[in-house]
């Protein structure tokens, strides 16, 4: 009794952390949501959600809808590239391995904003790309300020989040469960799907969580590599705060983009029968 | 590999423990003065010479629009900062909400320095509170080598012609402006008619715009990554540099007119440093330091003694100092007031549809 009390005393600097920098402001987010302030001090209105929600002219509804897209397409796109990668990471020899990991954190380690404006020197019509494909005689890619653009943005910045949890969780699998499959016959195709895949799906869950939520809460990225005219719920939340001064419509959007991604987590949660073994890296 | 990503996790603790110190001050005696101005827009240098000489420290933050210099100055309180660097119909808008101090120019040993073409005008009429730093015009930036036919008007940013090749502003007043001007109308209409068939033009012009950007459209057009670009006439200068720039782009201001801007300098209401502030002002009127800020930034001067010392081709340069008539066909902002949120939303249509 007293030793888990004492245990739970350090967690206290965490809990005081998590009052002041999470709780107070998501509180203060929801407030400015739900009240707007009027000659008598603050009064309660829904005018913030119902703009959100105007059928008449659904244009924020819209870039919710595209938003969710976009940053579906990168998360699917994420797992297609991931998973095989991280599947060929975790059959290495561990020291290779180690370095090749490494390899994959090194990027992360430089600012995110600084990797997407590197990429627009990259991908740009005069850019280092198009003049090596032009050198070679090969037609140029006209990708940037295009939504694929974002999307390759996003794949790029959000992919050692689809793969290192995938990795964690493939390189704890028992050897002896896939060495069992194969003495009872099955190939390796059979025992991919029927043990391995199985087994990793804690990882494949956390990390479609861990790349999805960022992917559609981004909003420098479309307007680096998208040019400004595919606005993003996140594009979108900053004008309100940074330009248009509408504290109230900007937390109503970002109330309603944290409700879509609790039920995101939700239902990649109900997904997830190990817990142990989930949320690697969360 | 958890290692890794705790080392990781420490290492973005530490730089962000870094990032936020090194702001303290040894000694609580000197006198501090907060100076907030747009990006790019002084000779730092010139802010090491006013500490020197006056043994005021000086703290300078910058901002990116007159939009978002307003929220944080509304929000965090006219005590936020001395000296602020906003545009006419910003300073017209922060003057009537009272976030402004008057100055008294007549304490200014420099003030009749600045020439008088630039003074009493719309945004403050009684040069109550602003002392003008800079000015210039709107405009379109252009290859030569892209676009063989003379630009002479607005319409050809909606030519099919430079499909994919043009760089619009991410800015509400800007764009807007622009596009009203097109159409033989105010850039300052709230007429909802009017703003109706500007939105209905940025919409047919939107597949054959490449990007809505801002600061970037430098680097951008100097590397010859679009044909047509609608930029600040500073901006061009800069994009045009012998030196460093691309010597196929050209500037002009359109026929039509466009927006004739200034940047002046303000007192926030509740500056705790006012006189610093004034002495701040009345330094940057200075003849050694206001050509250095324009030989650093190279947009138009309101001092007299900084103009008449330049050289003959900068002073007919219609660029940099375009002729009178085309300044009496271009407009000053003025402040739309409560009409502004449907320029914003309008916006909002125009980059998310």
């Amino acid at each position: 009794m007293r030793k888990s009390r004492r245990l739970a005393s350090l967690a206290l600097p965490y809990g005081v952390y998590a009052l002041i920098f999470i709780l107070a402001p998501l509180l203060l987010i929801l407030f400015y949501s739900l009240f707007y302030q009027g000659s008598q001090g603050f009064a309660f209105t829904l005018k913030h959600f119902l703009k959100f929600f105007d059928f008449s002219e659904p244009v924020y509804m819209k870039v919710l809808v595209r938003s969710v897209r976009i940053a579906l397409v990168s998360t699917v796109i994420c797992l297609i590239i991931g998973y095989p990668m991280a599947f060929i990471l975790s059959r290495m020899n561990p020291r290779v391995r180690n370095i090749v990991s490494f390899l994959f954190v090194l990027p992360m380690w430089m600012n995110f904003l600084l990797r997407t404006y590197a990429w627009m020197t990259l991908l740009e019509n005069t850019g280092v790309i198009n003049s090596l494909l032009g050198s070679l005689g090969l037609p140029p890619i006209n990708i940037m300020y295009t939504e694929g653009a974002v999307i390759f943005g996003n794949v790029y910045n959000f992919l050692p989040f689809m793969i290192l949890p995938i990795y964690n969780v493939l390189i704890k699998i028992d050897k002896s469960v896939v060495e069992a499959a194969g003495d009872l016959g099955a190939n390796f195709f059979k025992t991919f799907t029927k043990v391995i895949f199985p087994l990793s799906l804690p990882g494949v869950t956390s990390g479609i969580t861990m790349t999805f939520m960022p992917a559609v809460t981004t909003f420098v990225i479309s307007k680096l590599l998208g040019g400004g005219q595919n606005a993003q719920i996140g594009d979108l939340i900053e004008r309100q705060f940074k330009s248009v001064g509408d504290w109230g419509f900007g937390s109503a959007m970002s109330v309603i983009l944290m409700l879509i991604i609790l039920v995101v987590a939700g239902f990649m949660n109900s997904y997830e029968k190990d817990k142990s073994a989930g949320g690697v890296l969360l | 590999m958890k290692k890794i990503i705790s080392l990781l996790l420490v290492c973005f603790a530490v730089a962000g423990l870094l990032s936020m110190g090194g702001c303290s001050k040894s000694d609580p005696n000197t006198p501090v003065l907060k100076v907030y101005n747009w990006g790019d827009y002084i000779d730092e240098d010139v802010i090491a010479i006013f500490e020197e000489e006056t043994g005021i420290d000086v703290i300078y933050d910058t901002f990116e629009t007159n939009e978002s210099m307003y929220t944080k100055v509304k929000t965090m309180g006219a005590s936020s900062y001395d000296v602020v660097i906003p545009s006419d119909y910003m300073i017209k808008r922060m003057a009537d909400e009272g976030l402004l101090a008057e100055i008294d120019t007549s304490k200014l040993e420099n003030y009749s320095l600045i020439s008088d073409k630039y003074k009493n005008l719309e945004y403050d009429p009684d040069n109550k509170y602003s002392v003008p730093y800079m000015w210039g015009t709107v405009g379109i930036l252009y290859n030569t080598t892209i676009v063989d036919e003379p630009v002479t008007s607005w319409t050809i940013l909606w030519n099919e012609k430079y499909a994919r090749n043009i760089f619009m502003m991410d800015s509400v007043r800007d764009s807007i402006g622009i596009t009203l001007k097109m159409l033989g109308y105010s850039l300052n209409s709230t007429n909802l008619d009017h703003l109706k068939e500007a939105e209905t033009k940025l919409m047919e012009q939107k597949p054959l715009v490449l990007a809505y950007t801002a600061d970037e459209v430098k680097d951008k057009m100097i590397s010859g990554e679009a044909a047509l670009a609608v930029v600040y006439s500073g901006d061009a200068i800069t994009c045009m540099d012998p030196d460093f720039g691309n010597p196929d782009l050209e500037y002009v201001v359109p026929d039509e007119g466009s927006n004739l801007w200034f940047d002046a300098m303000c007192i926030l209401a509740d500056s705790p440093n006012k006189e610093a502030a004034m002495k701040f002002i009345d330094f940057m009127c200075r003849t050694d330091i206001a050509a250095m800020n324009r030989d650093f930034i190279n947009y138009s001067t309101p001092q007299i003694e900084v103009f008449e010392s330049l050289p003959e081709e900068i002073k007919t340069d219609p660029v940099q100092y375009p002729s009178d008539e085309i300044l009496e066909k271009s407009e000053v902002f003025a402040d739309l007031g409560e009409s502004i949120a449907y320029y914003e939303d309008l916006w909002v249509r125009i980059t998310s549809g």
